[in-house]
């Protein structure tokens, strides 16, 4: 097909560039770079405060304690792309870890294949919220996902009422207690998922078209994206996930209740804000997310550590989110107010 | 002459398309009426105690609050909106009021209401600042007020309950008392209604209201101001949260810090039940009210007919999830309809 | 006094990075129809806007009845009695006719602020008789017709007492016989003593009503005449800016084999029995008024909106449309009418654009490819003559002309045998548009089948090889080049369908 159209040079009247400059200030321009500087901010203020904060054994507890939701923040990042939200991630949690538990204790079933069935169940939750979102158009994400967010805990509630179910067996601590060679095993796994995510996002055409149909849905389907597809995988990937975060919590906690992962959405989708993804779709990276997640992380682990109470925290992340999504939009009327009477290239 | 004919004919079938649509939505009202009445039916035959007096004033009471805060977010969505914020507005009103109560013993009742009103306002119109100035998203400002709103009531309570007997009579009777033999939370939310209905209906800030949902675009070329519209309803919905929660304190005897957690989801069912569209533009008070019954009885329903209370959510999501797929499913039969009425 | 009920002088407004008008003035004298003409996108609707307060003017002086006036908003230009009716309803789906007539002056009781329903139910009731029409006050409008919304609006305008009567290409969507009515009805309220602004980019529109025409071009005044001043020809030099000598291309190469046959193609609703023939190196036109379904036949085409009654046959195969991606693959493209919102991601460079619908090839498996993909794109982008700096520009910084490129260009990264053309022209300034025509011309000489949708005559009249064309969801009439006049399409395209019905 190239043949068709790279040997017809004598059409060409005018040469385009197809290298693109380099510009320092552009480069420099980036929010990551801010969120790179509030990070060492949260160190070094976490540091003055309380001499324990670098403190290799404890910061290495803290991560293991706040990584277990950053497996959701790779998928949200993907759906707040597409315009859209998932709240029901936190009750996903919820369900799978329920299903895998109550299946080890109570049915017998050998935790290996409990723990695969979770990712299943993690996976069809997501799925169903997915192609409800896409075979009912007229519904938004934020109804169905609250929808199912009530659902999916629900169900959770009606197998396990208000019991918690553990004894898991004793290979299973690994996953939220493990280390290899030093480093935390939910390190290892994060940091290998972040990679697979950057990649999936940034570096294929499946990502290309996931931003195709954030800055324009129309446009995309007409250029031949199969856009319901797209959009269901997404939300599947946001199901497995959260499996996955039900999976590392319930190893680290022992056991596991419905009312786990209660508002993990809001966590989530303050570090996906905070990130740099706009909630008006199509922009943001998946780095920004992965350095708010520690952002957040180490806030949450200094603040504990000068004696702030927990609840104190839900102030500060709502804070947090509302300037993170507050401070872009108030940039960008600030340079349409700047941006004078710029011509249109002709 | 045959153009008067055409046209006439023409709109003879615009009419009946125009009466068939208000056909449709008369008939899902009456569809959830029928539903409401045979569920107490089933719950009677069930369980004889339903239908005792006792039980009965028992569930109006228990709804009262809940449709309160339905009309609100009535509203809400009408706008296009949502806020999931309520149930920690709610929360923290009822904890500030009844830490003054437990001060102030001497405070009267209706003192303490006016305060709630006070405070739910303020959280409102800090919301319908977030939304309306800076252009935040509905769902995302208000999940986040949600946690600044929750996290200062378990500051402010610094994890402490505030029970009856630290409140003083006239506070807790609130609740209890009656006026023209009504419970006073059942009068205050048919008063509620009735000022709704008036201001909905009948006024032009009211009507506004529908038509920013309905058309934001033309609503700006009519020259409707849509930030002081969304402003108005974001603190409407704060005031009635606010005056919910010093109810809820009363009839619940009790301020906690997760007082209400998970509310709103319940009040956003009631009005998706109602028909309330989540696209915005329409929703009936009529509606409400029947949504907000539905879902009452339900909630009372099932420990009679011995269900386990830890299926109630379960229900909840099934049937708000049933309820958005009919709705969606029955506009789209609506519209096949219509266009297949359409002459090629 | 002044002689002028409205005047205004050097109109300026700028958006972030567009002027849209520069130096604009304007004079309505009272009781006339005042047509104001200029092609898509040279500033006649922000032109109403600043008159209606929507938007601020940055310089510039608006005169009513003599007396300098400024509107801070739509409520300021109300008062003092102008209306508009703009071009795509502006009407509350969910909200009755009397609502959408009174939005903005409901009827209130003094000291109470009650809306008084009955007497604005009446009230719209006897505005909507005196325009002839029988809608209910009480009903829904999104339950309404096109032409029914459109009568609504103007009892909205009558509703306000207005002065003046700004008129937005009322007539787009309208048959011929509803023109008609509405001619009556704007004849009528100049006789009740408003002036009308009447925009229009039909001529017979012009023609009929207005006695004054000023133009509107790139944003700038070019000049105002009585309708008796000017000829048509100078007329189109003024709204297109040069004269027009041969704007269509000759056209070398020949009709090959059969590409395409539809036969009995069906949507309820939309379309019935459509059937045609399309050939290779062949031009297909395909005119009718707005709405008369032919986008929406092109759309099934493409997979967009699926077909339920008829067969496709291409290249001699039976084949089944579901998905736009299968109509690629099958080797059908299609370019959107409306590029800013179905053909292009705006925020994106043209290299981005033009790889999106040719991602799978150019990828390996799955993986995007840097060097490939911008080969492609500056190969392409050049092709089509895009004129940019890089193929890192972004389209939004683009004129129409030039986006509408970028969106050929898309097309060609596939490998097709069929281009449909949704109004490719439209809002595209004159340069541009013969650049397209020739694009068009080199891609039917390589080979490709090309249906091409248009509402303009001369445009389907000049390219075209065959012409087909389109009335109430039916193809009423093909015409061989040859025989094509513009009064034969005008015929089978305007003949009144609802006559059919009745009779």
């Amino acid at each position: 097909m190239e043949q068709r159209t790279l040997d017809q040079n004598e059409y060409v009247q005018r040469t385009l560039k197809n290298k693109q400059e380099f510009s320092l200030k552009k480069f420099f321009l980036q929010w990551e770079w801010l969120l790179i500087l509030v990070f060492l901010l949260v160190i070094v203020i976490n540091t003055s405060l309380s001499p324990y904060f670098l403190n290799a054994a404890g910061l290495r507890d803290a991560t293991m304690v706040f990584l277990d939701k950053g497996f959701i923040v790779f998928p949200m990042v993907m759906i707040m792309i597409l315009r859209d939200i998932d709240i029901s991630v936190g009750s996903t949690v919820a369900l799978s870890s329920v299903i895998m538990a109550t299946l080890y204790n109570t049915l017998n079933v050998p935790m290996g294949a409990a723990i695969v069935i979770c990712l299943l169940v993690g996976a069809l939750c997501g799925l169903i919220n997915g192609l409800l979102i896409v075979k009912f158009k007229e519904l938004s994400a934020v109804i169905v996902t609250l929808a199912t967010m009530i659902l999916y805990r629900g169900i959770a509630y009606v197998i396990l009422e208000d019991q918690a179910s553990g004894n898991f067996p004793e290979w299973f601590s690994f996953f939220g207690w493990g280390s290899v060679a030093g480093i935390p095993f939910i390190l290892i796994a994060f940091t290998i998922l972040a990679i697979v995510f950057t990649l999936l996002l940034h570096k294929t055409t499946f990502g290309r078209q996931v931003y195709a149909m954030g800055n324009n849905d129309t446009a995309s389907r007409f250029s031949g994206v199969r856009v319901d597809r797209i959009k269901v995988i997404v939300f599947t990937l946001a199901g497995l996930m959260a499996a996955i975060t039900a999976i590392f919590l319930a190893s680290r906690m022992g056991s596991t209740r419905p009312n786990v992962a209660m508002m993990y959405e809001l966590d989530v989708i303050a570090m996906v804000a905070l990130g740099g993804i706009s909630t008006a779709g199509g922009k943001g990276r998946m780095i920004g997310a992965i350095i708010a997640v520690f952002i957040i992380g180490y806030l949450q682990y200094g603040l504990g550590l000068i004696n702030i109470p927990s609840q104190t925290m839900l102030i500060i992340i709502g804070l947090l989110l509302l300037v993170s999504v507050a401070v872009p939009k108030m940039k960008w009327n600030w340079k349409f107010k700047k941006s004078g009477s710029k011509r249109k290239l002709e | 002459m045959a153009e008067t004919a055409v046209e006439s004919s023409n709109e003879l079938q615009q009419e009946k398309k125009a009466s068939k649509l208000a056909a449709i939505s008369k008939f899902r009202e009456l569809g959830l009426l029928a539903f409401i009445i045979l569920l107490c039916i089933v719950v009677q035959i069930k369980n004889p105690s339903f239908m005792t007096l006792g039980n009965l004033t028992d569930m109006i009471t228990n709804t009262a609050i809940l449709s309160i805060l339905a009309l609100g977010m009535m509203l809400v969505l009408i706008t296009r909106g949502i806020d999931l914020s309520i149930g920690a507005t709610l929360a923290l009103s009822g904890m500030l009021v009844a830490q003054t109560v437990s001060v102030y013993s001497g405070l009267h009742p209706l003192l303490a209401i006016l305060m709630g009103i006070g405070i739910g306002t303020v959280c409102g119109v800090t919301i319908g600042f977030l939304v309306s100035k800076i252009g935040i998203l509905p769902i995302i400002a208000t999940l986040a007020m949600m946690n600044i709103f929750r996290g200062m009531t378990y500051t402010i309570s610094d994890g402490q309950w505030i029970s009856s007997y630290q409140m003083s009579e006239s506070f807790v009777s609130i609740a209890t008392s009656s006026i023209l033999g009504i419970n006073t939370l059942v009068f205050i939310a048919i008063i509620i209604y009735i000022i709704a209905f008036y201001f909905i209906n009948h006024t032009r800030t009211g009507r506004q209201i529908y038509a920013v949902g309905s058309n934001p675009e033309s609503a700006k070329v009519s020259g409707i101001n849509q930030t002081k519209i969304l402003v108005i309803v974001y603190s409407i919905m704060g005031g009635l949260a606010g005056l919910s929660g010093v109810l809820w304190v009363s009839k619940f005897a009790s301020a906690q810090g997760d007082t209400a957690s998970g509310f709103e989801l319940t009040v956003i069912a009631a009005c998706i039940l109602g028909g309330v569209s989540i696209a915005g533009g329409s929703g009936k008070i009529s509606g409400v009210i029947l949504g907000a019954v539905l879902l009452g009885i339900m909630n009372n329903a099932l420990p009679l007919m011995n269900v386990s209370p830890f299926w109630q959510s379960a229900i909840q999501g099934a049937i708000i999830l049933f309820a958005v797929i009919v709705n969606a499913l029955v506009k789209r039969g609506v519209d096949r309809n219509n266009l297949l009425r359409r002459k090629i | 006094m002044s002689d002028y009920v409205l005047e205004l002088k050097g109109i300026t407004k700028e958006f972030p990075g567009v002027r849209a008008l520069d130096n604009v003035d304007f004079k309505l004298k009272p009781g006339q129809i005042h047509a104001l003409m200029g092609e898509n996108g040279a500033g006649k609707s922000t032109f109403i806007k600043v008159i209606t307060g929507v938007h601020a003017p940055n310089e510039g002086e608006m005169f009513l009845n003599g007396e300098r006036v400024e509107f801070s908003n739509p409520n300021d230009a109300q008062e003092k009695g102008i209306a508009a009716i703009y071009q795509h309803v502006t009407s509350y789906p969910d909200l009755s006719v009397t609502e959408n007539i009174f939005m903005g002056h409901e009827r209130i009781q003094k000291f109470t602020g009650r809306i008084l329903w009955k007497e604005m139910h009446e009230e719209a009731k006897k505005i909507l008789r005196s325009l002839g029409s029988s809608i209910d006050p009480k009903s829904e409008m999104g339950a309404l017709s096109v032409a029914q919304q459109q009568i609504v609006e103007i009892a909205k305008a009558i509703s306000t007492k207005a002065k003046i009567i700004i008129m937005d290409e009322p007539t787009a969507a309208l048959t011929s016989r509803e023109s008609e009515e509405l001619y009556k009805i704007t004849e009528n309220l100049r006789d009740q003593g408003a002036s009308i602004i009447f925009i229009s980019h039909r001529f017979e529109d012009m023609y009929r009503l207005a006695s004054q025409v000023t133009v509107l071009r790139d944003s700038k005044y070019i000049g105002s005449w009585g309708i008796e001043e000017i000829s048509n020809e100078d007329l189109i030099i003024a709204m297109v800016g040069r004269e027009i000598n041969q704007v269509f291309p000759e056209r070398k190469g020949e009709i090959g084999e059969k590409l395409l046959e539809v036969e009995g193609l069906g949507k309820a609703g939309y379309f019935a029995d459509v059937s045609f023939t399309l050939h290779k190196g062949e031009i297909l036109g395909l005119t009718g008024l707005v709405g008369a379904g032919r986008t929406e036949v092109c759309q099934s085409l493409f997979g967009i909106m699926p077909y339920d009654k008829g067969s496709i046959v291409l290249n001699g195969e039976k084949v089944k449309i579901q998905s736009p991606k299968e109509a690629i693959r099958l080797g059908i493209g299609y370019l959107p009418e409306d590029r800013q919102k179905q053909g292009l991601v705006l925020q994106w460079s043209i290299g981005r654009n033009i790889s999106l619908s040719a991602l799978s090839a150019i990828g390996n498996k799955g993986w995007l490819r840097d060097k490939k993909e911008f080969a492609i794109a500056k190969e392409l982008a050049e092709k089509v003559h895009v004129k940019a700096n890089s193929i890192f520009d972004l389209v939004s910084s683009l004129s129409g002309g030039n986006q509408q490129k970028v969106a050929v260009a898309k097309l060609l990264t596939a490998e097709l045998d069929i281009i449909i053309l949704d109004e490719p022209t439209k809002g595209v300034d004159v340069g541009a548009k013969s650049a397209i025509y020739e694009i068009i011309n080199e891609l039917a000489s390589q080979g490709y089948g090309i249906i091409m949708i248009s509402s303009e005559m001369p445009e389907v009249i000049g390219m075209s090889d065959r012409i087909a064309v389109m009335r109430a969801g039916r193809i009423v009439k093909i015409l061989n080049r040859a025989i094509a006049t513009q009064e034969a399409i005008l015929e089978a395209s305007m003949t009144d369908s609802t006559e059919k019905n009745a009779g």
